[in-house]
């Protein structure tokens, strides 16, 4: 399936890029979508560090399994005020 | 009574907003960008939000507060995009009939506000630049962060 996946804030400096269209395979979940971005991107953040993910909108569990057109956002820790 | 704006904010015009006649008490706060931070002098602030998730938090946190302390009134504004020092970066107004529930209800919505809601603030110094709260994402060197791209 096809996935539009946004960067926010200090990943999106990282990644180079403000957006991007990823590929996997049908059935995966949001940890598995963090483990492909980790690997295409192995600079946007330390190995510790659990990668927050938002999925249309709204903070998602990393079991949640994707559907195809999700917009999916990696929210860096927020500083907003 | 939620707005995300690239233009300067006005606290009159927020706090405008949750004023009623049934209200006795009215709290407003000011969030303002600081000349200082940590030893370091900030030239200015740049402000991003993941518009479309951030205002339905918004939405969400002030549904929640005004259902905690039982009052009606709560509005909440954020600038983004570059901010000077010294300028307003929140307003949030909080009203009810006594003055207990408007303080603790605006307290707790500006917290809420700095924990869930996805807006960052980059700080921008002479030489550098840094997002905040972004410190649990140093590498702790350039050789940990190449070994780690190579095993994956």
């Amino acid at each position: 399936m096809q996935l539009d996946v946004r960067f926010f804030a200090l990943y999106r400096d990282r990644a180079g890029c403000s957006r991007f269209s990823l590929q996997l395979p049908e059935g995966s979940t949001v940890a598995d979508l963090a483990s492909e971005v980790r690997r295409l991107f192995p600079r946007l953040a330390p190995p510790e560090v659990k990668i927050v993910v938002a999925v249309n909108a709204e903070y998602a569990d990393h079991e949640l399994t994707l559907q195809e057109g999700d917009e999916v956002c990696l929210i860096p820790p927020v500083s907003g005020g | 009574m939620i707005e995300i704006t690239a233009k300067p904010l006005d606290p009159d015009q927020t706090t405008a907003k949750v004023r009623q006649d049934t209200n006795g008490a009215v709290v407003t706060f000011l969030g303002t960008t600081r000349l200082f931070s940590e030893g370091k002098r900030v030239v200015k602030l740049e402000y991003e939000a993941y518009e479309e998730m951030a205002l339905k938090k918004l939405e969400e946190i002030r549904q929640e507060m005004m259902a905690e302390f039982g009052i009606d009134n709560i509005a909440i504004s954020h600038r983004v995009g570059p901010v000077d020092i010294g300028q307003i970066s929140l307003v949030v107004a909080a009203a009810s009939p006594h003055r207990r529930e408007a303080f603790f209800a605006c307290h707790k919505t500006v917290d809420r506000v700095k924990e869930i809601v996805p807006i960052w603030k980059k700080e921008v110094f002479e030489d550098g630049s840094r997002w905040v709260a972004c410190e649990n994402h140093e590498f702790a060197s350039d050789e940990a962060a190449t070994i780690h791209a190579d095993h994956n």
